[in-house]
């Protein structure tokens, strides 16, 4: 499904002493099939931003458009529901949000609040389970008997079970160790993928946003900072710097780099391996022309 | 050779009778004035170690001393005074209702008189510049602020050793930044050990030593340089090599022949430029 | 976001009533109380309604703001009034309404009681809008002292008191966001029979419980780890100080007290 924010502003308690704006005369356009990366300090209003995408917020002004859902001041769409059984969100920490006796009973939570059939629950849970990376013998386990990484997998099936259309993320790997952080942006990776999602990541991880994104959008301020591709948006590390964000580190190799030989090597988002026999390649180079 | 402060001896630690164990037959010895990086993937025992220092938990077998004295529950009083611990969460460990009566509550544990209350809060604020949040509440304050005051109100008690149980894990780059600028300034003013537990590789770049963690025994123990010279090893064991370390590998396998183990930008650049100006 | 919750009802201030001492504050406050049932006359309603509005005015909290605080309890001043109106069958008939005689007696005697009542909520009110809910912990404390000698574990209910305060505002944004992440998952709180948002609640209740769970054994761990064995030998950052002023506004309300009770003779 397609997003997109035409002039979107959100204030806190507006009308009050205490009123905040946390967006700003927000606009973007993400068409659908789209692996978005959202970057931004804490409170750079990214949270404010995803709450827009399910209805959980709505613009204070501007129009929110997800797929054929609108989302405005005037009204809250009357099929809500409906647009949150297509916009399935992974909060922080997700696993703060089961409750249920059994794991079986967490992830059909959700599909049978909006009226999934009982077979077809089951379906999915069976097509789920394994791509989660959990193990069917803990369907009839309590959630809270679990690990903390199994924990934020089952939470996660949670949301699947939806079958969303649109996925969204929010720092979906906070608190994992490295390996765990890898697989799972694997998974997310590999989803996005086969069943061609829109995914749209809050991350604090430039590595992720250029390993994963085709899109990115830097938030500052309650506005968008930058927005572009992620080549464009990295390969512009002063402007980055300037809202206290770093590049990716091989971009800020390839900068020393460059100063110290005085040859650039141009980011294209190679590996690497690739990076490697690209510096091999410019040494020997510079060598034949002595 | 520097005088040992905190000592494991084959210690063994299980949550219950039926439980595995989660360390088994540790080891090792932390120095005075040393930095420790502790990593190792999740449930690999890292937390557990920190809670054993200062008897939050007792090992089943084996003995663990802090400066020559064995952890007991006769001296885990005096020696709680000794080892100042910074946790996870920035929200579950802060109990005063502002920063300045959250900094003091260690202190009114231990009876400190007012008058030197006072003095330290406006120390251990400035170590850790939360000067001008004296009076703040805690839902008004950013995590990294959080477990600033945090790290204040450890010091305040003046310990000889800090641990940070992955205090940092919780954070978003800058508050991360932050807590590393403010301890690594701490470390370098005061005669103080510190213990990171973490899976930041920053952090453990900082360290001066490294004890890497695995099911529950010690895998290594080195400085990083040592032990991200084993990169795929360290990858078996879930962990992260930094990306320097990453690149050097694979410009050795293209024939560029970097020997030290280089671990941030400039240490590689100078090596490929020497070798760049002997080809 | 969090940054506008005003824990209670605190208007922060630096006015004459802000800088009392709590133990003060609440000293008067129970005197008050107890003297507004010996009223008995116009001279005494008089004084003790000058000497609420006088301290209402020192606070410099806009009457505005009071009075919205003040909304829940309108409709039960009116009703007492109402109440007194119909049921009070003393004095003169004053007006015969569909059948029902009004009596002067009701009229002055619905009046003095709600008068009363409202007096009551007014100045019990301006002692949460003046001091804040720690201060009120730590007056507690002090003027419970005396009961430590009969074992009443008076340290351990202020230092909880002191620990619900700072994590009110932790809860309710975990509130917040454990219902966000239901509704996300087809939960609504809003609409729908009453039956079913009463079903609502489980999913945001058992989460928050278990958070709460684990954060209080969080919180422990880390005050164990932070030295705390219990009251025994504790010093204390923040001291409660009988200033001078604190004396002078004693000495006034005493005088307004004697001048009560000689009205009262009359």
């Amino acid at each position: 499904m397609d997003i997109t924010f035409n002039n979107v502003s959100y204030i806190y308690q507006a009308n009050s002493p205490f009123s905040h704006k946390a967006l700003e005369n927000l606009s973007f356009h993400v068409p659908s099939g789209t692996f978005v990366a959202i970057i931004g300090h804490t409170g750079s209003g990214k949270s404010t931003l995803i709450q827009h995408l399910n209805g959980l917020l709505a613009p204070t002004k501007g129009e929110v458009q997800i797929g054929e859902y609108t989302i405005n001041s005037e009204k809250k769409p009357e099929n809500l529901k409906e647009l949150r059984s297509k916009v399935g969100v992974v909060f922080q920490y997700p696993e703060h949000q089961l409750f249920e006796e059994t794991v079986a009973k967490d992830i059909a939570f959700g599909p049978e609040n909006f009226g999934v059939s009982k077979i077809e629950i089951q379906r999915r849970i069976k097509e789920i389970i394994p791509a989660v990376g959990l193990d069917e013998k803990l369907l009839e386990r309590s959630p809270f008997d679990l690990s903390g990484g199994q924990m934020r997998r089952v939470a996660i099936a949670g949301v699947l079970a939806l079958k969303p259309r649109v996925l969204v993320l929010d720092e979906p790997t906070a608190g994992l160790d490295p390996r765990g952080q890898q697989e799972m942006m694997d998974m997310f990776y590999d989803l996005h993928q086969k069943q061609k999602l829109t995914t749209v990541l809050v991350t604090h991880s430039m590595e992720d946003a250029v390993k994963y994104a085709d899109h990115v959008i830097i938030m500052n301020k309650g506005t968008k900072y930058m927005e572009g591709n992620p080549k464009e948006v990295f390969t512009n590390p002063e402007a980055l710097n300037q809202v206290q964000l770093d590049v990716p580190e091989m971009i800020q190799f390839l900068h020393a780099f460059e100063t110290r030989f005085g040859a650039s090597i141009p980011f294209t988002r190679q590996t690497v391996q690739e990076l490697a026999s690209e510096i091999r390649h410019v040494l020997k180079e510079a060598d034949s022309d002595e | 050779m520097r005088e040992i402060f905190i000592e494991f001896r084959d210690v063994s630690f299980r949550y219950g009778e039926e439980q595995a164990w989660v360390l088994k037959n540790v080891s090792f010895n932390i120095y005075k004035d040393e930095w420790v990086a502790i990593i190792g993937h999740n449930g690999s025992g890292k937390s557990t170690i920190a809670k054993l220092m200062n008897g939050l938990l007792f090992p089943q077998k084996g003995e663990i001393r802090i400066n020559g004295v064995p952890v007991t529950e006769e001296s885990v009083w005096d020696i709680r005074k000794q080892v100042g611990m910074v946790f996870q969460n920035p929200d579950n460990q802060f109990v005063g209702t502002t920063v300045q009566d959250d900094v003091a509550f260690g202190m009114e544990n231990r009876g400190v008189p007012r008058e030197e209350m006072i003095k330290r809060i406006d120390e251990v604020l400035n170590a850790v510049k939360m000067q001008d949040y004296r009076l703040t509440e805690p839902h008004r304050l950013s995590g990294g602020q959080k477990q600033r005051v945090a790290i204040a109100s450890v010091l305040a008690i003046k310990p000889e050793v800090l641990i940070l149980d992955e205090a940092t894990a919780m954070l978003d780059p800058k508050g991360r930044k932050e807590i590393m600028r403010t301890v690594s300034d701490i470390q370098d003013q005061n005669e103080i050990s510190l213990i990171t537990i973490t899976h930041d590789l920053q952090e453990v770049t900082q360290a001066e030593r490294v004890i890497v963690m695995n099911d529950g025994e010690v895998w290594d123990e080195a400085t990083p340089r040592e032990v991200f010279a084993k990169k795929d090893a360290l990858r078996k064991i879930g962990l992260d090599v930094p990306f320097i370390a990453i690149l050097a590998d694979e410009l050795k396998k293209n024939d560029l022949m970097i020997t030290s183990e280089p671990l941030n930008h400039d240490e590689l650049l100078e090596e490929l430029w020497t070798l760049h100006s002997t080809m | 976001m969090n940054n506008s919750m005003i824990i209670g009802q605190y208007v922060p201030g630096n006015s004459l009533v802000h800088r009392l001492d709590p133990r003060t504050k609440i000293t008067i406050i129970f005197l008050f109380v107890i003297i507004v049932f010996f009223a008995n006359n116009i001279a005494s309603y008089s004084i003790l309604t000058v000497f609420a509005l006088v301290t209402t005015a020192l606070t410099k909290i806009p009457i505005r703001f009071i009075l919205k605080g003040l909304k829940p309890v309108w409709f039960l001043i009116i009703f007492t009034f109402i109440l007194h109106l119909i049921v009070t069958k003393e004095g003169e008939v004053l007006v015969e309404i569909i059948g029902f005689n009004i009596y002067s007696g009701a009229v002055i005697q619905g009046f003095a009681i709600s008068l009363r009542f409202f007096l009551l909520i007014l100045i019990t009110s301006l002692l949460t809008l003046t001091t804040t809910p720690i201060e009120i912990t730590d007056a507690i404390e002090d003027m419970l002292h005396p009961l430590k000698k009969i074992k009443f574990p008076v340290h351990e209910l202020a230092l909880m008191m002191s620990i619900s305060l700072r994590f009110i505002p932790t809860l309710l944004q975990e509130t917040d966001k454990i219902s966000k992440a239901q509704a996300s998952r087809g939960v609504d709180f809003r609409t729908g029979p009453i039956k079913e948002r009463l079903k609502a609640i489980v999913p945001l209740l058992v989460p928050l419980f278990v958070s709460a769970f684990k954060r209080a054994e969080e919180l422990a761990m880390a005050m164990e780890a932070r030295g705390y064995q219990g009251g025994e030998g504790r010093t204390k950052l923040r001291q409660l100080r009988i200033k001078r002023i604190d004396v002078f506004v004693f000495i006034t309300f005493a005088i307004i007290v004697a001048g009560l009770l000689i009205t009262r003779n009359y």
